[in-house]
């Protein structure tokens, strides 16, 4: 088995997979990719922010039409982590209305988007329902 | 009129739709000379040109319009400012006019997007390589889009109105249906739309989803399309002649506005805030409020825009866009029509010319002159556009007294 590698720079692996917002250590804003400066306050110090894992699905839509090569239908949507908000698709479950809803809890599981030639596996992420609050 | 105000002396549009034997300078130079042939001026006149292009082959679309209907050596200003190019080109010539450095300006936007299909997702194929290498500002090691969310602008307007849904209640698939039907049953009546036809709510919400609930109708229509303004302040129009003088319309409020930083802003585009923000300045620069509008056209680019747009435009109480569209208000015979001409959905929506073109069918009312679709009496009105990023532009207009 080869290495595994995150899809992007702000996914951990390991025991507990979780994402990481860059923090602005004056106000608490967070950012997914790097800034010069907060664009809330202007402050120029940052620091890694562990984002929880689990949230609840604040909007969302079934895509049926994307760009050529993306597998479609997919749900993507937008997660409130605790306070941060997180883009993500939402997966293990029917990409239709009556299988993903607004307001429903769901948790950041794991999978492998690919291989490479050299074997190593490139491991994405989208949000699953928590048990117990899908299907009705 | 005040030496200070700026006024429209002349604006048109082109017809919406396919052009196939007109480039984007033909379609900007109709535009512009039947804008200049309606304010009874020639580029000779005309002391600043703002021009916006946004998917177009790059070249500096004010330096070719020039060439093609009057090289004057005055001041160029090529923009771009994605949905709401047209309204910055106004913007910038009306700020040009009223900085004094000329007495008149001319604003243009066109765009050719007849057939061009899915946009904000990219056209081409998107492949992942032979070998993981992170990439790009997320370290990302494949493609993301499809995998992290969407970038197609069905996708994220979808989630825009399914997040106001979310907050208020309310929504559905049905509602947002609803709202194309009506903006659809408006572009009857319009003869310059890309499309005219009747669609009826079964057909609506059968047709080809694009992304839930955006079925292929409820997207704005791709199109080719112009429209052109020329502005004047209210110095220079008092020295024209009466009927110049009788047909010009008042610009009240021009504002533009970018979103200011808020919690996820940049995980969803925020269209709300900017356009609240740009709202509220033209009601208290027109001194007028939502009230007082006979019709609005806004940034319908999806029926699930033009809801939440209901609320942030004010035209109803904070969280009440649901019962407001359901008491009948935005329909034509209703309190505050909106998207008479059809909207983005069915009058079309080539890009950089959506933000002058919505103007002119504000102004076509407030004239008179909107033939079978007039809104009667029409004193005031209001124009909104928007683009993701975010800029949004928000014109009041309102009827010459003389
Ligand atoms: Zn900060």
């Amino acid at each position: 088995m080869g290495q595994q590698v995150p899809l992007v720079d702000y996914l951990v692996l390991g025991e507990s997979p979780h994402l990481v917002a860059r923090e602005c250590e004056a106000c608490g804003a967070g950012f997914f990719d790097r800034r010069n400066a907060c664009a809330a306050c202007g402050g120029t110090s940052f620091a890694p922010r562990p984002v929880p894992a689990e949230g609840e699905l604040r909007t969302f839509t079934i895509v049926a039409h994307a760009a050529p090569g993306i597998p479609v239908p997919f749900v993507a949507g937008v997660v409130d982590c605790g306070g941060t908000s997180v883009r993500g698709n939402v997966i293990n479950t029917s990409p239709d209305p009556d299988h993903v809803r607004l307001g429903m809890k769901v948790r950041l599981v794991t999978y492998v988007v690919g291989t490479d030639d050299d074997g190593t596996e490139a491991i994405g992420f989208g949000f699953e329902p928590l048990e117990g609050t899908d299907g009705n | 009129m005040a030496a200070d105000e700026i006024w429209i002396l002349g604006i048109n549009m082109t017809k919406f739709g396919k052009h196939p034997d007109l480039d984007t300078v033909d379609l900007a130079a109709e535009a512009t000379m039947r804008a200049l042939s309606d304010a009874q001026v020639t580029m000779k006149d005309i002391g600043v040109l703002a021009a916006g292009n946004l998917m177009g082959p790059g070249r500096a679309l004010g330096q070719q319009l020039q060439k093609q209907v009057g090289q004057t050596g005055i001041p160029v200003y090529n923009v771009a400012n994605a949905c709401a190019t047209g309204a910055t080109a106004l913007r910038t010539a009306i700020m040009a006019v009223k900085a004094g450095e000329c007495g008149m300006g001319l604003a243009v936007g066109v765009e050719k997007l007849a057939g061009a299909g899915l946009l904000g997702g990219g056209g081409q194929a998107k492949s992942d390589g032979a070998r993981y290498e992170p990439n790009g500002r997320y370290g990302a090691v494949a493609t993301i889009d499809g995998r992290i969310g969407t970038d197609t602008m069905p996708g994220v307007f979808a989630q825009i109105g399914m997040e106001y849904g979310h907050r208020y209640g309310g929504t559905s698939f049905e509602l947002f249906a609803r709202i194309s039907e009506k903006n659809h049953a408006h572009s009857t009546l319009n003869p310059l739309a890309a499309y005219n036809k009747r669609m009826s709510l079964e057909q609506i919400m059968g047709d080809v989803m694009i992304a839930y609930p955006n079925t292929r109708p409820m997207c704005s229509a791709n199109c080719d399309g112009a429209a052109a303004a020329v502005v004047v302040s209210g110095a220079k129009l008092r020295t024209l002649a009466p009927d110049q003088q009788r047909r010009a319309v008042k610009v009240s409020a021009s504002v533009l506005t970018t979103d200011p930083w808020e919690e996820a802003c940049q995980v969803l585009p925020n269209v709300n805030t900017l356009t609240r923000n740009a709202a509220q300045q033209a009601y208290e620069q027109a001194g007028v409020g939502p009230e007082d509008l006979d019709l609005v056209e806004l940034h319908d680019c999806f029926a699930t825009a033009e809801l939440v747009h209901y609320d942030n435009l004010m035209l109803c109480q904070p969280g009440e866009a649901v019962p407001y569209f359901e008491s009948g208000a935005t329909w034509r015979d209703g309190k505050t029509p909106v998207n008479v001409s059809g909207g983005l959905q069915s009058k079309g929506h080539p890009i950089a010319a959506t933000g002058i073109a919505n103007i002119w069918e504000v102004c076509h009312h407030l004239r008179g002159e909107a033939g079978d679709r007039q809104i009667a009496d029409a004193k005031v009105g209001l124009a909104h556009v928007i683009g993701l990023g975010s800029a949004c532009g928000v014109h009041i207009l309102e009827r010459s007294a003389a």
